[in-house]
């Protein structure tokens, strides 16, 4: 449909549609960052209103920056996701070119074999896996978690990026070879930097899943020195008493980090440099 | 500087044959073009010689060393792409210089060859630009200016002028043949367009179904093709083909004459016919005349002619122009 000749009621609809949708995925947002600054009572008794200058608290906040060890949960979860999103792209970016490219052997087997991870839950794995971090000792360290969202990612980082991969000129990578570029330069100087938005696709879909994961924390690495964000937050949710200024406190901090992140990759994601490599 | 031998060169992609067993002999300094219609394994024919496909079997040698193992850096190619394949983030001298680079040849020496190679091609004032900043035609000369820059034994072109629009293949085609002459350099160039390769080839390969139809010059494979697939392949409009029976032709199966060499009459001749369509070029006429006794053929007139459909016309055949062939579809001489 050509711009010129959308009417203005359509072009509204759409966008009144768009603006509701947004209302609806923002509002839980909204609602954890209004009553992280209000006061106990207020919290209960109005949650849906804005902080007035009698129910402001920042005692949430204090209470979340007093415990000291909340930097280090950021700091965890921070180094966590970060490590493993660098090693999902990479292994993943790896392997989508290799099944991509090359003529081998079992390629189709081995690449359904590498998407079946994506309809297994890795959860299932939990028992073994934690059995498998006791035996390496790796149990209560941060690697042992970088490890489990690298297998977590890997799946599906392969299937989406083979797919791109599959669109990078094959001419481009011949006049590489021909003008005797290694296999490896080919990789990371021709091939990655056209599939960067796919790869920041990627980064994105990894990236949520673990800085939100409270399941291979709570079981690989509940130590004091190990915990991140999410479970560190568990503390303030008792069986009978919850502190919620400081539940909420802590989920509005834990917001900006992922998406400082976010901006990062989205950035990646509209940039485009492919033009002009070929027609 | 640059010869080829292929030696029963075979390739399959499973059970599928591509090529069929190809023997070629290039010599040094030729432009040797391979044609053929799409799929009939000249590009891939290409790609085995730079050693981007592996043969199955059979043998290539350029200036006499045999090469099968070498990896493609290795074996003094260029080769310029259909779809120029540049390196979007690489400037323009750095992409006609990336090869040498890699080569690990001295800085002032990739200088002097991207300043000859760009002043060649006129593309000096590019230089700092890169490949997104460019026309088609412009990319389309960088890409070759860094098949230049390598001073390669064997240049190999992938039907270079496919993307480009016809007036400026015209040009890139007049510059490809200028390059050969003052290069002298041993060019191997597919393409699928006849036209290319009747200008530009000292020996057109005519390819078909992984087989080599006819190796010859220009003129040779048009004055004297070998077999139907040529004879109908080389030359626009296509040659008109007559069962022979119908004209009283007892030694061939079948008649070849080509439209140009049909010369078209209101008043008598051998063929009569009806006109059925007409094509006026500028230069050219062509008429289509379905006639009943060798059915649908074409006619090629030079100049303006004023037919009109419908009209009855006769064609005869030039003395010594038409073409016999076998029931095999070879040529009888």
């Amino acid at each position: 449909m050509s711009k010129a000749r959308a009417s203005l009621t359509r072009t509204s609809l759409v966008h009144l549609a768009l603006i509701s949708y947004a209302i609806i995925s923002v509002f839980p947002v909204f609602l954890t960052l209004i009553n992280s600054m209000k006061d106990r009572n207020a919290i209960f008794r109005n949650p849906m209103q804005l902080p007035s200058p009698k129910t402001f608290d920042l005692v949430g906040y204090y209470t979340v920056l007093g415990q000291g060890d909340f930097a280090t949960y950021f700091q965890n979860s921070f180094i966590v996701t970060v490590a493993a999103i660098a090693l999902v792209l990479l292994f993943g970016a790896m392997a989508a070119f290799a099944l991509s490219e090359y003529r081998f052997r079992g390629n189709t087997l081995m690449g359904l074999y590498l998407a079946i991870g994506i309809m297994i839950p890795i959860r299932l794995g939990t028992v073994a896996i934690l059995q498998g971090m006791v035996a390496t000792g790796l149990v209560n360290t941060l690697t042992a978690l970088i490890l489990v969202y690298t297998a977590q990612g890997i799946p599906l980082a392969v299937f989406i990026l083979s797919e791109f991969m599959r669109t990078v000129s094959d001419d481009l990578k011949n006049a590489g070879r021909i003008d005797g570029l290694s296999e490896y330069s080919i990789f990371f100087r021709l091939v990655l930097p056209l599939v960067r938005p796919a790869m920041a696709t990627v980064a994105v879909f990894t990236m949520i899943p673990i800085w939100n994961d409270l399941w291979f924390p709570l079981i690989l690495a509940p130590s004091e020195a190990t915990k991140t964000v999410t479970l560190g937050s568990q503390i303030f949710i008792g069986q009978f008493v919850t502190n919620w200024n400081a539940v909420l406190a802590a989920l509005s901090l834990a917001i900006f980090p992922v998406l400082v992140l976010y901006l990062v990759f989205s950035r990646q994601l509209i940039r485009g440099i492919t033009s002009g490599a070929v027609k | 500087m640059g010869s080829l031998q292929l030696k029963s060169v075979r390739k399959s992609f499973g059970n599928v044959d591509v090529i069929k067993g190809i023997d070629l002999d290039v010599k040094d300094g030729e432009f040797v073009i391979f044609v053929g219609p799409s799929g009939c394994g000249k590009s891939t024919l290409l790609r085995i010689i730079a050693g981007l496909e592996d043969a199955t079997s059979g043998s290539i040698t350029i200036d006499g060393a045999e090469v099968v193992t070498v990896p493609p850096a290795k074996r003094g190619i260029a080769m310029v792409f259909q779809s120029y394949a540049l390196y979007p983030h690489l400037t323009v001298k750095d992409n006609m210089g990336l090869g040498l680079k890699q080569a690990g040849a001295p800085k002032e020496e990739i200088e002097k060859r991207v300043a000859k190679a760009s002043a060649m091609l006129s593309l000096e004032k590019y230089l700092s630009r890169r490949p997104a900043e460019l026309s088609g035609g412009q990319r389309q000369r960088v890409a070759i200016g860094r098949a230049i820059v390598r001073e390669p034994k064997l240049f190999l072109f992938d039907e270079p002028l496919s993307n480009l629009d016809a007036a400026l293949r015209v040009n890139t085609r007049l510059e490809i043949a200028r390059l050969h002459r003052d290069l002298k350099a041993t060019m191997i160039y597919v393409t699928h367009d006849q036209v290319e390769a009747m200008t530009l080839a000292d020996k057109i390969v005519v390819l078909d179904a992984g087989v080599i139809q006819q190796v010859g010059s220009p003129m040779e494979l048009y004055n004297k093709p070998a077999n139907l697939f040529v004879a109908g392949f080389i030359g626009s409009p296509a040659m008109n083909f007559i069962e022979a029976s119908r004209v009283g032709v007892a030694d061939a199966k079948t008649i070849g004459v080509r439209p140009e060499h049909l010369a078209l009459s209101r008043d008598g001749g051998e063929w009569q016919g009806k006109v059925v369509h007409v094509e006026h070029l500028g230069a050219d006429t062509i008429v289509y005349i379905e006639s009943e006794k060798v059915g649908l053929f074409t006619v090629r007139l030079f100049g303006e002619h004023h037919y009109a459909v419908d009209d009855v016309v006769y064609a005869t055949p030039a003395a010594g122009q038409t073409h016999r062939f076998d029931a095999d579809g070879r040529a009888i001489r």
